[in-house]
């Protein structure tokens, strides 16, 4: 009814306009041929159409049409550029199919592509064709195709009801009301006869029979009417977004909601078709539901099969689906519907004999008293429909021990009344058998009890009532006797059977919620990618046997092999090497591509024998859960699929957790880099002016001396400053260049076999100058190991070292260079006796640009220790720095020793 | 000593170097020319035969390494390389290709004379003294004794081969390779330890102070030298 605060149009649906049309302009645009039956001309307006635009100089080209020989139709074709079919090899026949991807690949504006109904054949990318075309709308191009009206999923039974064919290639309806445009090609039945008579129409022989009864003159009458009503609709549907496009006011449904009760029973499909209508009809939101009772868990494997399909049906229809379970189904769905804001719920009414409706109320009768303002619409069933019922001989032959000790029961407890047979009351050897139906009622059911119940009575009257060893009863009391014992067993044994049912879904709903909570609590540690990928495949084959692998794109979203990959709980062997067909990865990859799932059960490549979830994070998709049940039905059941969606939505947080907290990281590093960078230029800046400055001053000065007054000696002096501090500027430039080389990635080492005490001797040949004029003592063994180190990096290092000791202590003071070879490592030290380090900075000379002592004379650099360090670190060393209790500072680094010297 | 003057090619692409060298070259006492490719330095090697080559190993238009090579090829006169320093490994290959000496820069202008001496001795004075001192050794090679004043010092047949070899080439650097292959053969040039573990041995008997090497000196990432001094 139209509420008069409801004159404006709702901002959501608002809102939702605006996103279609958005949408719509990337997408490409669906025009559908649409007919009432087959040989009214589709193909032949389409590929007119088609020629029209070619002429025009679109670009168009033709995916795919079926000819059925017509040559009025082939001779459209001429001058069009055709596709070539994909060849699709099926059990030795080769099938011709539309290629999707030949036709992605070329792009063209427009694209022919005849019978969107059709059925794809195995091997195809998706089931069915639409699927196909919704792809190639989604690229943005514009597709032409043909549908008759039997196709359309909503009006599939209607027809099939009019016809009495049953077609099986439907068209979900949101693809044909989402079309934008839909051309009737309408023919007039007479017409279409006499066209259908002179062979213009293709017919194949293997359905003539059935398509004879098909083409009759009334069934032709009213396919005609519902394709011209399903377009008529259609104009309306057009009309009425226009005009709340345009914001003409105008009576509308407020947001009503309609619920669908299925079952496995055939009538539940006509439900789910009818609530459709009655949705479409009223522009409503629609939801279906299949509520799991303890009657309906026993139902068999097929039956559950059509729950499942007819949730499909209505999923594919438009509807949300939900599973509910509970002890019954009025009060569930009266509850659901409350909670989801329901206006109108749809139900069945199956035919079932009028006793029963005295004995129990009929669902339907149950909904109704209890459904308050929610209108209830009754769907009638065909008579003499069949009624699903639970089978019975599986439990018949799997409760065979169950009667067994029942009877066991039974005996006892007679074996036990013999006993105090005389010696207490008869009421209270009833009491015994009670006892006994009660034990078999809660821990046999409901048969068993029975059974129990009757031989309770049978040997109690033939064993205790008087008249004794016969059945005949002298007191009609006992005949109440009788009936409490089988009530009795009867109400117990059913009332067991309904907790047992609670505590089975309890247990599994904790199972779940268990479950869930185990993951996310070991995903919520710190964790790294290879850490999450291998939790989520443990937790999946934990649930469902089976194999289970994460794909993760390279930098260009090609997916890889897998990282992970696990079998039930244990890591994979390279010979269960996943996944093991090589297009698995393109269905993998087309998970990734579209963020959708694909693989074994869903709409896109449903033959495959794995299922592949896409890892969605918040912002992206992160990679691809591939899974390979052992048993492929588990796949099907609801709460199995949840539970593994909820397992992939999780990982999936978790691992964009990871890549953020990632990038935030290396963000934090780069900003560290940045200032280091800023440090290291004041520092270097500072570094390099002093001697420039001294350089520039000395030789300025000699060349101005144009007249040569300066004293000869002075001039030496000048000169030898020069190239004194010429040379400090080369060790700067040598160390920066060394820091740059060791910093910049991976060090690129040299190792060979060197002589420790051969690189000292050297160092010290560099230094002769400097070190032929300290006391420099030297403690090295003759018989000293080789090390294998990079004899260039290592010779720097003691340069650096030795250089240091020189340059920061007094002239005169000593210096000691040690070199002691332990088992596992050769150690050196260089001890001076100098002022020492300051207290407390023995380690942070290491530190990039740390000077000893701020503007010392001597100009420290800061960077040959962290030279040093990091070439140590490399070699796999340690270097440590610290002051001597008697004065003085050690440097000392050791190098691993490799336990197989070399023989010469 | 106009025409005696000794020629020598400097192929170096740096305005700079040249010109401190030309003036170096010059005041010494030698011709210096000057090419500023290996096109050029290759081309001017064949018309001005000079007695030297300089080769700086960092040209613009192709590597020193081929300039070595393709001069090689005829030149037999010295070639000695300027390098940068941390490039051992082109030193190495430079000298294994034929160079006969080496030069990091920075270096003085008393180093580089030092060692085009050597390197123009060993070409000129192909003949070898049977009877070499060094410092206060002797080393007769005609009888392979090496003695210290009256005292004989025993080597055994590798030391000796191995100080022979560095004694033949004395003032010059020897690469592992060079030395490994003079004084084991071909099959060893790849086992440097050798080389390590006998000049270690070799110094505890040559050297007065084996940590401090007078002359059987240690040229880090390259090789050995026999000091001149």
């Amino acid at each position: 009814m139209p509420n008069p605060a409801d004159q404006r149009p709702d901002p959501d649906t608002l809102l939702a306009h605006v996103q279609q049309a958005e949408r719509h302009a990337r997408r490409g645009n669906l025009r559908v041929f649409f007919g009432a039956a087959p040989g009214v001309g589709k193909s032949f307006a389409m590929l007119g159409a088609a020629r029209e635009l070619k002429a025009e100089n679109v670009d168009v080209v033709v995916g795919y049409v079926e000819l059925h020989g017509r040559a009025e139709t082939e001779a459209l074709l001429a001058g069009l550029e055709i596709l070539p079919p994909l060849s699709l090899e099926h059990r030795g026949v080769t099938l011709a199919e539309f290629d999707l991807d030949a036709c992605l690949a070329r792009a063209p504006k427009v694209v022919i592509v005849d019978e969107l109904a059709h059925t794809n054949h195995p091997g195809a990318r998706h089931v069915k064709r639409w699927m196909d075309v919704e792809e190639l709308l989604d690229a943005g191009i514009d597709v032409y195709t043909t549908v008759n009206v039997q196709h359309i999923e909503s009006l599939n039974d209607i027809v099939a009801q009019i016809t009495g064919v049953h077609v099986r290639e439907t068209v979900p309806d949101k693809v044909f009301d989402n079309a934008d445009e839909v051309e009737l090609i309408d023919l007039p039945p007479d017409e279409l006869l006499v066209r259908l008579r002179e062979g213009k129409v293709y017919v194949d022989e293997k359905v003539r029979h059935a398509l004879n009864s098909f083409f009759r003159k009334g069934n032709l009458i009213a396919l005609r009417q519902l394709a011209l009503r399903a377009t008529a609709d259609r104009v309306d549907a057009a009309m009425r977004e226009y005009r709340q496009d345009h914001s003409i006011r105008d009576t509308w449904a407020a947001g009503e909601r309609i619920l669908v009760c299925v079952g496995p029973d055939p009538l539940s499909e006509r439900l789910v078709r009818a609530a459709r209508r009655m949705a479409t009809a009223l522009h409503a939101e629609w939801l279906a539901v299949y509520v799991e009772t303890p009657y309906l868990v026993r139902l068999s494997r097929e039956a559950r099969d059509r729950v499942l399909q007819n949730l499909k049906l209505a999923e594919s229809l438009g509807a949300q689906t939900e599973n509910l379970s509970g002890e019954s189904v009025a009060a569930e769905l009266i509850d659901f519907a409350r909670t989801h804001n329901i206006s109108k719920i749809v139900v069945g009414k199956p035919s079932r004999p009028r006793w029963r409706d005295r004995l129990r109320p009929s669902l339907v009768d149950e909904i109704a008293r209890n459904s308050g303002d929610i209108d209830v619409y009754v769907i009638s069933g065909e008579p003499g429909a069949p009624t699903i019922r639970p089978p019975r001989e599986l439990h018949r032959s799997s409760q065979w021990p169950a009667y067994l000790k029942s009877v066991g029961v039974v005996v006892a407890i007679t074996a036990l009344c013999a006993l105090l047979f005389k010696r207490i009351e008869l009421s209270n050897l009833v009491m015994l058998y009670l006892l006994g139906i009660v034990l078999v009622a809660v821990r046999l059911g409901r048969g068993p009890s029975v059974l129990a119940a009757i031989l309770s009575v049978t040997a109690f009257d033939f064993l205790f009532v008087p008249p004794l060893d016969s059945f005949a009863v002298s007191d009609a009391q006992y005949l109440i006797t009788f009936g409490v014992m089988i009530a009795t067993g009867l109400i117990i044994s059913s009332l067991a059977a309904r907790g047992k049912h609670q505590a089975r879904v309890a247990q599994q709903r904790e199972r779940r919620t268990g479950e869930l909570y185990a993951l996310s609590r070991e995903l919520s540690r710190r964790l790294d990618l290879p850490e999450i990928n291998a939790i989520l495949v443990r937790h999946v084959t934990a649930m469902i046997d089976g194999q289970a692998a994460v794909l993760l794109p390279d930098a260009e979203g090609h997916l890889l092999d897998p990282t992970h990959f696990c079998t039930r709980g244990t890591p994979g062997k390279s010979e269960m090497r996943y996944p093991v067909p090589g297009n698995d990865l393109g269905i993998a990859q087309w998970a990734y591509d579209h963020r959708q799932t694909s693989g074994h059960g869903t709409d896109t490549l449903a033959s495959a024998d794995a299922i592949y979830f896409p890892l969605n994070a918040l912002r992206r998709c992160i990679g691809v859960l591939g899974f390979r049940p052992k048993d492929p039905r588990q796949l099907s059941i609801p709460e199995q699929m949840h539970l593994l969606e909820s397992f992939v939505n999780q990982a999936a947080i978790a691992m964009e957790r990871v890549q953020l907290a990632h990038a935030a990281q290396t963000a934090d590093t780069q900003i560290a880099s940045e200032q280091l960078r800023s440090t290291l230029l004041a520092s270097i800046s500072h570094d390099f002016r002093t001697p420039l400055a001294s350089i520039i001053g000395s030789t300025s000065t000699l060349l101005d001396d144009a007249s040569n007054n300066l004293e000869p000696s002075r001039r030496r002096e000048l000169l030898r400053s020069t190239l004194d501090e010429s040379q400090r500027l080369h060790r700067l430039v040598g160390n920066l260049l060394d820091l740059t080389r060791l910093t910049s990635g991976p060090v690129d080492m040299k190792r060979e076999w060197a002589a420790i005490d051969e690189i000292i001797g050297a160092v010290l040949g560099r230094l002769r100058d400097a070190a032929a004029k300290r006391d420099i003592r030297l403690q090295i063994p003759d018989d000293l190991p080789l090390v294998r180190c990079d004899e260039v990096m290592i010779e720097q290092v003691l340069f650096n070292l030795i250089e240091n000791a020189i340059k920061h202590t007094p002239p005169e003071s000593p210096i000691r260079i040690t070199v002691k070879a332990w088992p596992a490592v050769m150690e050196v030290s260089v001890v001076d006796s100098g002022p020492g380090l300051p207290p407390g900075e023995e380690e942070l000379v290491f530190d990039k640009f740390h000077r000893g002592r701020r503007e010392a004379a001597q100009s420290g650099f800061g960077l040959g220790l962290t030279i040093c360090k990091t070439i140590i670190d490399a070699h796999g060393g340690q270097i440590s720095a610290r002051n001597l209790p008697e004065g003085g500072a050690e440097f000392r680094f050791s190098l691993p020793l490799d336990p197989t010297q070399p023989t010469a | 000593m106009s025409t005696s003057r000794a020629r020598v090619l400097i192929v170096e692409d740096d305005p700079q170097i040249q010109r401190f060298l030309t003036a170096a070259l010059e005041s010494h006492g030698y011709e210096p020319v000057c090419a500023e490719s290996g096109a050029e330095g290759l081309r001017l090697a064949t018309t001005r035969q000079p007695d030297v080559v300089i080769v700086d190993l960092g040209l613009p238009d192709m590597s020193g390494l081929d300039v070595i090579t393709r001069l090689r090829e005829w030149f037999q006169r010295p070639i000695i390389v300027l390098s940068a320093r941390s490039r051992e490994s082109d030193k190495v290959g430079a000298l294994d290709l034929g160079a006969d000496d080496y030069l990091t820069k920075p270096f003085g202008v008393a180093e580089l004379l030092a060692r085009m001496r050597v390197a123009m001795r060993h070409h000129v004075g192909g003949e070898i003294q049977p009877r070499v001192e060094i410092g206060g050794l002797v080393v007769d090679l005609a009888a392979r004794r090496v003695t210290r004043g009256k005292e004989e010092i025993h080597l055994t047949p590798i030391e000796y081969k191995l100080f022979a070899a560095l004694i033949q080439h004395r003032g010059k650097v020897l690469t592992h390779r060079q030395l490994l292959r003079e004084v084991w053969g071909a099959a060893h040039v790849e086992s440097p330890q050798y080389v390590r573990i006998y000049m270690r041995s070799l110094r505890q008997k040559i050297e007065d102070d084996p940590a401090r090497p007078h002359y059987l000196l240690t040229e880090i990432g390259v090789g050995y030298r026999l000091s001149d001094a």
